[in-house]
């Protein structure tokens, strides 16, 4: 039954903690060599959805298969294919970069383990921080070395969880020129994150509220689904503007961008309705514009929760 | 200055936090509660009815007499008469606190007002446990024969017509630092072992670092025996220490087997290490693991015989006593250090270190969670 393109195959996967349903009904597919983008609000079972998928938790209820293995019945084998990079650091940040390797190394015992830190030191930059203790490198270097310690054994699919949260912009593209080398290679790349331009270097995004899957596609495919027109404002009036345009019927969201106000919903006259007080104003521009994976985003955001003011 | 503002702020931030951890509080609350009750019930340093060995010699009146009135000043309760080999091996394993010996012609003896002596044997292992007894047995009527001795020699006697010989074995100078020893390498191990392992595991949850682990192709009886090992090691150098001292400072022998003292604390290492790895499965945080180390050592020191004699507490309270591994290892430290145990003295020790480090064992690895549910 399992189609062996693809990396994960999981059906109506769902988790509970106690009355809390964290993940309802989430099918998803997701091919060989791809790198996925997992998106969705604080606490809309992102995480809980990636921890099912490397065994960590055990699903209530649905089934499937990460590189053909089952997610419940195969753990262990899992375990062994699968890199994992928690949200929060969760390496000994009592032990130095090289000794922190060497320990994942030997769990998951690598043959010609020095050689294959070495190069990973080398591969990651880290040969300079390699004996510095882990607990006292800078964030972007943190997530460097956590990378690193869950790629050593080289997973077939690796599961990354908010793993640029905190990191510099340069740090983050370096990050991702690195994924985007490893997918090349067969990786198949499983990432959560909150970041817009990193939605955007995904092959295929995810969305979740409310521990559903709520769109999925490319970003210009989750673009086109989300079906919202958008206007953009400018001058000196928006700041006013945006207190009244809020309550507005038909305006579902409304975001600043410094000196630019983005204003959508799904009813493209209602929108255009609300807006027409500000068309004779001079100290306001108002046009209509291609809505971006943003808007689509806090679109989504505003409509699985109340409707919601973003500053981006 | 003191802003009463800021330190209210502070105040109630705590008071939150304090809340939050019911778990915490309610250990908190609970401890002094429950050992209040339990060590204000079970401990009595007056230890009383202490299991006495008689070697009888000629089961005469006199004998029957002498051992009645011991026995009617509650500190002994005679078990025999059994033979002298029995004797002294009950009095090795520590079943017997005493042994009796009555000569075999103490009758004839006495008629003929030769004065013959009885010989008291007494375990000085632990001398608190035994001092009372010995004070009552000494202080014993100079008339308690009179009843049955011949009317010539009934004449007010100023000492009774026989000797007690008391002989403090394995402890003639009646040296605490015996008693102490022994039970400190005991309560040392059980501190250190107990803690720091329930720590080592609590904290590898509190810092996330559980997490990459169970992501990890390792199995939760590597992680146990891998995170334990080392602390076997520790333990064995603080026993080495401490014998070492033991014997050079405080001049305690060691009468018995070096190897099998070692192997036998080997075992009372491992039951206080998977009552550590117990404690960190079932802990939140670091503060709780702690408080149920000391919710276990508490007890351990003062229900196993260490700080006050065991005979002196009540049956229920010497039931808890006898589930410590604390009490086991203290006897079996004692039995081979002072009184040269063999592997067979000391057997009956071992296996209810081995019992233990089963069942606890056992709830440690059933409850340490392979997953994050």
């Amino acid at each position: 039954m399992t189609d062996t393109d693809l990396a994960i195959d999981v059906r109506h996967l769902a988790k509970r903690f106690g009355d809390r349903k964290v993940v309802k009904d989430l099918t998803l597919q997701v091919p060989v060599g791809q790198i996925c983008g997992f998106l969705g609000a604080n606490g809309s079972g992102k995480t809980t959805t990636i921890r099912m998928l490397c065994g960590l938790l055990t699903p209530d209820d649905g089934e499937g298969t990460c590189l053909g293995l089952d997610v419940r019945r195969d753990a262990m084998k899992l375990r062994t294919q699968v890199g994992y990079m928690t949200q929060k650091f969760s390496f000994y940040e009592d032990l130095t970069v090289a000794e922190n390797l060497e320990f994942v190394a030997r769990l998951y015992d690598i043959p010609n383990r020095d050689r294959a830190i070495n190069e990973m030191l080398d591969r990651m930059g880290l040969v300079d921080r390699a004996d510095q203790l882990a607990g006292q490198l800078s964030g972007g270097w943190k997530q460097r070395m956590a990378l690193a310690a869950c790629i050593l054994h080289q997973p077939k699919l690796l599961l990354l969880d908010e793993p640029t949260a905190g990191v510099d912009p340069k740090a983050r593209r370096e990050f991702w020129d690195l994924i985007h080398e490893m997918a090349a290679d067969g990786l198949t790349v499983l990432v959560s994150t909150h970041y817009m331009d990193e939605a955007e270097r995904c092959h295929r995004i995810v969305y979740l509220a409310d521990g559903r899957l709520i769109v999925q596609g490319s970003a210009e495919e989750v673009v086109a689904q989300a079906h919202i027109s958008t206007w953009r404002a400018t001058g000196h009036g928006v700041v006013e503007a945006a207190k009244l345009l809020r309550d507005a019927p038909g305006i579902e969201s409304v975001a600043a961008f410094g000196q630019a106000l983005h204003v959508s919903g799904t009813d493209r006259d209602a929108v255009a309705h609300a807006l027409e007080p500000l068309q004779g104003r001079d100290d306001i521009t108002v046009e209509e514009t291609e809505p971006t994976l943003e808007d689509v985003f806090i679109h989504l955001l505003a409509a699985s929760g109340t409707k919601t003011e973003h500053a981006a | 200055m003191i802003s009463w503002k800021r330190f209210l702020a502070m105040l109630h931030k705590e008071f939150l936090q304090m809340r939050r951890d019911p778990g915490t509080i309610a250990l908190t609350l609970a401890m002094p509660l429950v050992q209040l009750f339990l060590f204000g019930f079970a401990i009595n340093a007056d230890p009383k009815f202490l299991p006495t060995s008689l070697v009888s010699g000629d089961h005469s009146a006199y004998e029957r007499t002498l051992t009645q009135a011991l026995a009617n000043s509650t500190y002994f309760r005679f078990h025999g008469p059994i033979g002298e080999e029995d004797a002294a091996k009950r009095l090795a394993r520590g079943d017997a606190q005493f042994t009796l010996t009555v000569p075999p012609d103490f009758a004839r003896q006495i008629d003929r007002g030769e004065r013959p002596s009885v010989l008291l044997e007494a375990d000085a292992t632990d001398p608190s446990a035994i001092g009372n007894a010995l004070a009552a047995i000494t202080a014993i009527n100079p008339t308690v024969l009179n009843r049955d001795l011949p009317d010539v020699l009934r004449a007010a006697p100023v000492k009774p017509p026989f000797d007690v010989v008391v002989q403090r074995k394995w402890n003639p100078e009646n040296l605490t630092a015996y008693n102490i020893v022994p039970g400190l390498i005991g309560t040392i191990l059980t501190f250190s072992m107990v803690v720091v392992t329930a720590l080592a595991v609590t904290r590898e949850r509190e810092r996330g670092t559980m997490e990459n682990l169970l992501a990890m192709p390792i199995r939760p009886l590597e992680v146990m025996l891998g995170k334990i090992v080392p602390y076997i090691v520790v333990g064995y150098v603080q026993i080495s220490l401490i014998l070492v001292i033991a014997a050079l400072v405080f001049g305690v022998p060691m009468r018995g087997s070096l190897l099998l003292l070692l192997l036998g604390l080997g075992l009372f290492i491992a039951a206080n290490l998977s009552v550590g790895f117990a404690f960190s499965t079932l802990a939140r945080n670091q503060l709780q693991a702690m408080q149920m180390g000391v919710f276990f050592i508490l007890p351990s020191i003062l229900l196993s015989g260490f700080l006050f004699p065991f005979r002196g507490m009540p049956d229920w309270a010497q039931w808890i006593g006898e589930m410590l591994p604390l009490t086991h290892a203290l006897r079996l430290v004692r039995g081979i250090l002072l009184k040269g145990n063999t592997l067979a003295d000391a057997a009956p020790h071992l296996w209810p270190l081995a019992l233990f480090v089963f069942v606890v064992g056992a709830i440690a690895i059933r409850n340490y969670r392979e997953t994050l549910d």
